[in-house]
């Protein structure tokens, strides 16, 4: 078998689209994800597609995969019209699917998972025989080496996203899609996943590629459509375009990607962590016996791939999680148990999930923006609430962080992503707090916002406060912070100055491996 | 009565109790592995024991009254289905109403129909499953030890109890060794997962409950036909939410839920044992405390000391296909 001669016998001008979709319109509810969408993605590339989050590249691959109906359009499989309504029809249409959260149970093993929806008859041994042996034909194939016994739940995120295109592979998928690959992965494991792609398509396979970070999609694409607002905006070639292009698609305007910023003034300690141990809910201890500061007039970023133990910390730290050993210090003051007493200590947290921790998506937006603080004087006339004080300080805070609509009234889950985080942000910042705690400020999060977001993590800092910055946006925590934390397995595996740190260098140390920077905390 | 005697004695009528809690808890494996709480057992095992009966008494025949049985359980089953499947209700709420309905149902349709107070009239022993003596049996009743295993302890049950402890491994067999038992696994663990691999969650978990409705309707009817020789008001009396609760106890797997069910039994067995009798050192052991027992057990175990017992993943999370 030789590549080249494959190609010669192929010769891709003849070919149909291995996958074209033609004025794909989709509603929910009152959003039009999707608006008379067309794609055409040739056999044997790698097809890229960009868009900020809430573009419907999403949705337009949930359709592709008939896990949603489109409203109109047509979808074609190798230049013939395809019918595809559920994902049955779509595995049999030889499309398979890695999804943004993966559709594997965590209670079987590798093999298990692989032969689910492909038992090949109605018992299991036989199917479970013929996978092992087809597992390890594709491991060698095409780098995909996972434990075949291993139960899926004990792999790292890398492994389980090899076992979804296992899965895809295992049904025969010729066209393979790839909903935001890279959003869990150290850049090691993206970098695998990476030539795992190149492999695939050097056997001829499609690969649809779905992202909203531009530098990843440069380096692996052949060809990149640009997705806005739920139309299909551009096509470019990759060879022809630049990430200046994309982005300034993406959003519809040129945007500034660098973060601009002064050099850091730091004053004293305002956050002291000593020896700090955290468990989590199953008791397990995730946070081991780490110890630093953040200086007044600081950001101090940590940076990791998830479940390294940065969320159990950021929770402790705020409050919402118990302290198993060691102490907090909020401007040399120990703290004690609970989150009220340390937001009177002037610590201010804007938590990682603000769906679930930061809003209450049903209560009107006022509601939501004094969360935390129903005991203030000023929001109370004796017993009950003076509710014309609070929209008008909701309605200022909504005009100093540009919150769209400005309207008070409006219910939480109504506003987009972006504008939500900002009226997080705008009910912590605008207490002025000594410390900041800021998880994940900017994910689902379009351009604009982010902007707008990193702005004013940079005006706090610039204002003397000190800011605790946990994000899995690489991209971010490099832009934004004065110093760089990275949390390997629970405890900071190194630290970096700013500027000092290369993405190599800290991609290394989050993927626990190398030793640069100041071995600190270790167990 | 010498100890040996008695301790045999003891685990025969264990048996016997654990019976409706064996298939009860089988039942509700199926129906709970897929991701539906099911807390209807109770409903559906009291509506399957009037249904068989019912039946019985009309035809005289055991067979006829149990697939009256089954059929009934399974119809309980399909409207659970129907309200937390189809219309994603809340399968508490939905599993608890069928319990009410058919506590109130069958006592009404029992009045209506014999005049007995809610009770279904006695059957004769040709309407019901008789005890099978095993070969040999009457002979080895004299053989000390072995002998007496063998005629009380194996032999002299009826059907429904041999094919209560056959249904334990081939329900395990089911489970982890088929297609189906992969599947309904899967529904109950990540049901997305399932989706996505072409096959449809809302079937499946359809096809769950209609296992459980089988194994339930086996439950009830042995209540009515083989147990006792009548359906009595609310005659149940809690078995469902104990074989809930054994299931718990064995972590929603086959064997270990077994197990559970057998202590429970046993715990049961003992209550009717030591009834009356005094206890040296203790005195008469007051009836009521000695069946409050497998509750009293129940509250305790749970409270911490089976280990926490992890559920499927799904279990009680309506399924949304689309947004």
């Amino acid at each position: 078998m030789s590549f080249p001669e494959t190609r010669r016998n192929t010769p891709p001008t003849a070919d149909a689209p291995a996958v074209e979709l033609l004025r794909i319109d989709k509603r929910f509810g009152t959003v039009h994800a999707n608006r008379e969408v067309s794609l055409s993605v040739a056999p044997g590339t790698i097809h890229g597609i960009v868009g900020e989050n809430g573009a419907g590249k999403s949705t337009l691959m949930s359709i592709l995969y008939g896990f949603y109906r489109a409203d109109r359009g047509e979808i074609r499989i190798a230049g013939r019209p395809a019918a595809i309504r559920n994902s049955e029809e779509a595995i049999a249409a030889g499309i398979g699917m890695v999804h943004q959260h993966f559709m594997l149970v965590d209670t079987f093993t590798v093999v298990e998972n692989v032969i689910l929806g492909a038992e090949g008859g109605r018992l299991l041994a036989s199917g479970l025989h013929r996978a092992r042996s087809e597992l390890s034909e594709l491991a060698r194939e095409y780098a995909l080496d996972v434990p075949p016994d291993a139960l899926v739940g004990d792999l790292p995120v890398g492994l389980q996203q090899r076992v979804e295109i296992l899965k895809a592979l295992y049904r025969g998928a010729e066209i393979l899609v790839l909903d935001e690959p890279t959003g869990t992965l150290a850049p090691q494991e993206a970098d695998h996943l990476f030539r795992i792609l190149r492999r695939l398509k050097a056997q001829g396979k499609t690969v649809i590629l779905i992202t909203h970070k531009l530098r990843e999609i440069m380096a692996v694409t052949d060809r990149i459509s640009v997705m806005r607002q739920g139309r299909m905006v551009a096509h470019r070639d990759t060879s022809a375009t630049t990430v200046g292009e994309l982005a300034e698609l993406m959003v519809g305007r040129r945007v500034l990607s660098e973060v601009k910023k002064g050099a850091a003034k730091p004053g004293r300690d305002l956050l002291s962590v000593e020896n700090l141990r955290v468990c989590d809910d199953r008791g397990l201890i995730r946070v081991h016996e780490v110890s630093f500061a953040v200086r007044a007039g600081e950001i101090v970023g940590i940076a990791g791939v998830a479940g390294n133990g940065q969320s159990e910390l950021l929770e402790a730290l705020a409050g919402l999680r118990p302290v198993a050993r060691g102490r907090i210090l909020v401007a040399g003051e120990p703290v004690g148990a609970g989150s009220r007493l340390r937001r009177h200590l002037g610590l201010a947290h804007v938590p990682e999930d603000r769906r679930r921790m930061g809003l209450v998506m049903p209560f009107e937006a006022r509601e939501s923006a004094i969360l935390g603080h129903h005991d203030d004087p000023r929001y109370r006339r004796v017993a009950l609430f003076d509710w014309a004080t609070i929209s008008r300080d909701t309605a200022s805070k909504m005009d100093a962080f540009d919150v769209r609509p400005a309207d008070p009234r409006r219910i939480t889950a109504a506003f987009s992503g972006g504008n939500q985080q900002k009226l997080v942000l705008a009910r912590e910042f605008e207490r002025d707090p000594l410390v900041l705690l800021v998880g994940q400020p900017t994910r689902g999060v379009d351009i604009g916002a982010i902007e707008f977001i990193h702005h004013r993590l940079v005006a706090m800092r610039d204002a003397g406060k000190a800011v605790l910055l946990v994000s899995a946006e690489l991209d971010e925590i490099m832009g934004l912070s004065d110093r760089i934390l990275v949390m390997f397995g629970g405890a900071i595996a190194g630290e970096f100055p700013a500027g000092r740190a290369t993405e190599r260098e800290l991609g290394l140390l989050m993927a626990g491996a190398g030793s640069a920077g100041r071995e600190r905390g270790a167990p | 009565m010498e100890l040996f005697t008695l301790l045999v004695l003891v685990l025969d009528s264990t048996l016997r109790l654990s019976v409706p809690l064996i298939l009860a808890a089988m039942a509700g494996l199926f129906s709970e592995r897929s991701g539906i709480i099911d807390i209807g057992l109770e409903g559906k095992m009291l509506g399957a024991a009037f249904a068989a009966a019912t039946v019985a008494t009309f035809t005289a025949s055991p067979w006829a009254g149990l697939a009256a049985g089954i059929g009934a359980s399974m119809l309980l089953a399909l409207v659970h289905g129907y309200a937390c499947i189809t219309h994603r209700g809340n399968q508490v709420v939905s599993g608890l109403a069928l319990n009410i309905l058919v506590s109130g149902v069958t006592a009404v349709l029992g009045i209506a129909w014999f005049a007995q107070g809610g009770r279904t009239p006695q059957l004769p022993g040709e309407a019901r499953f008789l005890p099978l003596e095993w070969p040999g049996a009457a002979w080895l009743r004299e053989v000390p030890g072995l002998g007496t295993v063998y005629s009380e302890l194996l032999s002299g049950h009826n059907l429904m109890v041999y094919l209560a402890f056959l249904a334990v491994p081939t329900v395990a067999w089911v489970l982890y060794r088929t297609r189906f038992g992969l599947r309904l696994r899967a529904a109950g663990e990540n049901p997305q997962s399932v989706e996505t691999a072409g096959i449809s969650v809302i079937a499946l978990r359809y096809r769950a409950l209609l296992c459980t409705g089988v194994a339930c309707g086996l439950a009830g009817a042995y209540l009515s036909l083989a147990q006792s020789a009548s359906f009595i008001n609310d005659m149940t009396a809690g078995k469902g939410y104990i074989a809930l609760a054994a299931l718990i106890f064995g972590k929603w797997r086959p064997v270990p839920a077994l197990l559970a069910c057998l202590l429970f039994g046993f715990l049961d067995a003992v209550a009717i044992r030591l009834q009356g009798v005094d206890l040296p050192g203790i005195g008469e052991v007051p009836v009521q405390f000695v069946q409050a027992l497998p509750y009293v057990l129940t509250v305790v175990l749970l409270a911490g000391f089976i280990g926490r017992a992890i559920p499927p993943k799904a279990l009680g999370v309506p399924y949304v296909k689309e947004r």
